[in-house]
């Protein structure tokens, strides 16, 4: 795919214009009081500074720990919130700053499912009518072909057509999530974001659920942004992984490399808590347990937000913010933002931080015991 | 939208998947509102209730029947047969089942003519008080910001001005009249209707479906009717239900106190009020006009109670067995 002569690079460019990319995103949320004479009023940085991107047709799985700002990221993608600061390009088109009506054409190619099968469906409304509602909302299909169309729907996610004029609360939780589900598709949308689709669900519905919406990429040519507290369920179903912490990215890898070359302490922690696909090597895996509770994201820690919490940091990780870049010669598909990443095989179990008291250092640079 | 009526239950035999339980054969499915006629229907008190309430209506429908059995019209004086010599009111006997009034007019019938009146300003003025304050409440709770502030000022104007005052400065003015009497029992109730939506829709709004709407590209009027309304129903039927004696209260209220409709309309708040100077001699010319206000406001209150219990989320168990 190399080409020598550099003259034809506009219409390369256009032809890898990523689908969906992420410019510096940021969304505070305004807390507490609202008076006028108030003037540093609390702001919660619920997303802070975000950049990805996503090509059509991927997987982008988004990891981290709940309260981190995944959905509100989400939600910014979606535009169902207006956007602090940064940029929003869908398909060639910055979206952030669109106006209501300009914005009507671009929500039918980009959908969203929520986490909760329960909350995300009317309780006072048909599931035919709520799955009809993409129809009706932007005048497709006569009221007869909504009906018919809907059925087809409902049929392809796995749910019997016949039950259209049922209520959500007669279906079970993995029923529900296909309904939002056959929703979401039914305008054909080009990117779907799917918050948490699965984590309100039993492990057994889990697995079908991921499976559905497998077949329906392959069918559909869909891409997909995977949101999950839950870093199995994300490497089942991602080409890449970013990784978040406290509205930023801390580390951004394709899913085979993001578990073979951990970079960033913060992902090495995640992924020790998941259970070892091999019991051979379980008793080997180190457990690191991480210290305290997600910082208050109204007042982030200074430097590196990961500082308070991580086992290996250093005095000087609070002073300045590490920027998301390839590290120790990764490729520029695998950014990571820490000063001191782990080198392959580094046991960070043993590893100590420099901001812990020195009592609760076992072995550490200070040395003064005998 | 789903009308509050009890949908047929179409059972299919034979066309099920090996997982599901018998109950999953259901086609139709059942609107919560079905599932609240379903628990409503097993209250006995409020089935009698809403048979009382059927035949004050079948009474109000049907007053004329009434003109026909007795003869007599509603504002027919009968000086001979309807007043003693004395030219006080008769009691009641074989002509006039329920007794006569001062003038000599037949209780029963003016009774039932009363009902029309009771009825059609009970509903009407409800049902204006219950669309003002679901529109207001709605957007109130929907826009939020300024929208909300100014709203929630306007109700808060609502509330302290002086009803009573109010209405007699409005009847001193344009005269009394059926309009004038719905009119300002409307524009005076439909705040705390507001503010029960208002709260309402406040959750409602952070719901994910209502996301999910806005993420298809609905429109904020849509929103607001499709989505959150459905939504607001259940508590807005069990106020509508319980404020429909309050209004008929009001409306006898009113006419008691000659703010309602102008004689001679036959009216049980006008009624009582000509027979108070009469309650030492005539006990049937305030007891029964009494009664009839007393039965019809018992009734509507015993059958908001029961559509208060049937919409309340902690008897759904009941309708499982
Ligand atoms: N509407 C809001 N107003 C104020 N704070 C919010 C709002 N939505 C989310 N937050 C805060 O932003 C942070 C990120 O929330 P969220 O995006 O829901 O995280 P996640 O989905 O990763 O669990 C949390 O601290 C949360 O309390
Ligand atoms: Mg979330």
């Amino acid at each position: 795919m190399t080409t020598t002569s550099p003259a034809p690079a506009a219409p390369r460019a256009a032809q890898e214009e990523p689908l969906l990319r992420l410019t510096d995103v940021r969304k505070y949320f305004p807390v507490g009081s609202s008076r006028l004479w108030e003037r540093d009023r609390a702001v919660v940085h619920a997303v802070d500074g975000v950049s990805l991107t996503v090509a059509r047709g991927e997987t982008l799985g988004l990891v981290g720990e709940t309260g981190c700002g995944k959905s509100t990221l989400a939600r910014c993608i979606a535009r169902l919130y207006d956007l602090t600061s940064g940029e929003v390009w869908f398909d060639g088109q910055d979206i952030s700053r669109l106006s209501r009506r300009r914005m009507r054409p671009v929500r039918r190619d980009v959908q969203m499912i929520f986490q909760d099968p329960y909350g995300s469906l009317n309780p006072h409304r048909r599931v035919g009518s709520i799955i009809g509602d993409p129809f009706a909302i932007h005048g497709i299909e006569s009221r007869r072909s909504r009906r018919q169309a809907a059925q087809e729907l409902m049929e392809r996610v796995g749910l019997n057509p016949e039950h259209y004029n049922r209520f959500p609360a007669e279906f079970s939780g993995g029923q529900r999530q296909r309904i939002g589900l056959a929703r979401a598709l039914a305008l054909r949308p080009k990117l779907i974001v799917c918050d948490e689709p699965v984590s309100a669900l039993d492990v057994s519905i889990q697995a079908q659920i991921i499976n559905l919406l497998a077949d329906l990429q392959q069918e559909f040519g869909l891409t997909y942004v995977f949101i999950s507290h839950d870093l199995s369920v994300v490497r089942h179903v991602s080409d890449r992984i970013a990784v978040m912490y406290l509205g930023k990215i801390v580390e951004l890898a394709p899913t085979d490399e993001l578990f073979e070359l951990t970079r960033h302490p913060y992902t090495r922690s995640l992924l020790s808590a998941l259970p070892a696909p091999d019991p051979d090597t379980a008793d080997s895996r180190e457990r690191i347990v991480l210290a305290g509770d997600v910082p208050n994201p109204t007042r982030p820690p200074s430097g590196c937000r990961f500082h308070p919490r991580c086992p290996k940091a250093h005095l000087d990780c609070a002073a300045s913010e590490p920027p998301l870049l390839p590290v120790l010669g990764d490729g520029a598909e695998h950014p990571t933002a820490c000063f001191y990443p782990l080198e392959p095989g580094e046991d960070l179990s043993l590893a100590v931080s420099e901001f812990a008291p020195a009592a609760e250092r076992p072995r550490g640079g200070t040395g003064d015991t005998p | 939208m789903t009308a509050p009526q009890p949908s047929p239950t179409v059972h299919v035999v034979g066309a099920s998947d090996a997982e599901e339980s018998p109950d999953e054969r259901r086609i139709q499915g059942r609107s919560p509102w079905v599932l609240a006629w379903g628990r409503l229907r097993r209250d006995r008190i409020a089935m009698i209730s809403l048979g009382v309430i059927v035949l004050i209506v079948l009474i109000a429908i049907f007053a004329p029947v009434f003109t026909l059995l007795t003869g007599h019209g509603p504002n027919d004086q009968y000086r001979l047969t309807g007043l003693s010599p004395q030219g006080l009111p008769v009691a009641p006997n074989h002509e006039f089942w329920l007794g006569t009034d001062d003038l000599g007019r037949d209780i029963l019938v003016r009774i039932a003519y009363g009902a029309r009146i009771s009825l059609l300003v009970g509903i009407v003025a409800t049902v204006i008080t219950v669309a003002i304050g679901v529109v207001v409440g709605i957007a109130a709770g929907y826009f939020g910001g300024v929208v909300d502030t100014l709203l929630a000022r306007l109700v808060d104007v609502v509330l302290s001005v002086p009803f009573l005052l109010v209405a007699i400065a409005l009847v001193s003015i344009t005269g009394p009249s059926l309009t004038v009497v719905i009119l300002v029992i409307g524009l005076f109730s439909w705040a705390s209707v507001a503010r029960i939506v208002r709260g309402q829709v406040l959750s409602l709004r952070e719901r994910e479906f209502v996301e999910a709407a806005r993420s298809l590209g609905a429109s904020d009027t849509r929103i607001m009717f499709v989505d959150v309304l459905p939504n607001v129903l259940a508590p807005v039927i069990v106020y509508t239900s319980l404020l429909v004696p309050v209004v008929i209260l009001t409306e006898a209220t009113l006419s008691f106190l000659s703010l309602g409709l102008p004689p001679p309309t036959a009216d049980w708040g006008g009624m009582i009020s000509e027979a108070v100077p009469y309650y030492q001699t005539s006990w049937w010319f305030v007891i029964f006009p009494g009664a009839a206000l007393l039965i019809t406001t018992l009734a509507f209150n015993l059958f908001g109670d029961g559509v208060r219990d049937a919409f309340d989320p902690r008897s759904e168990r009941l309708l499982q067995q």
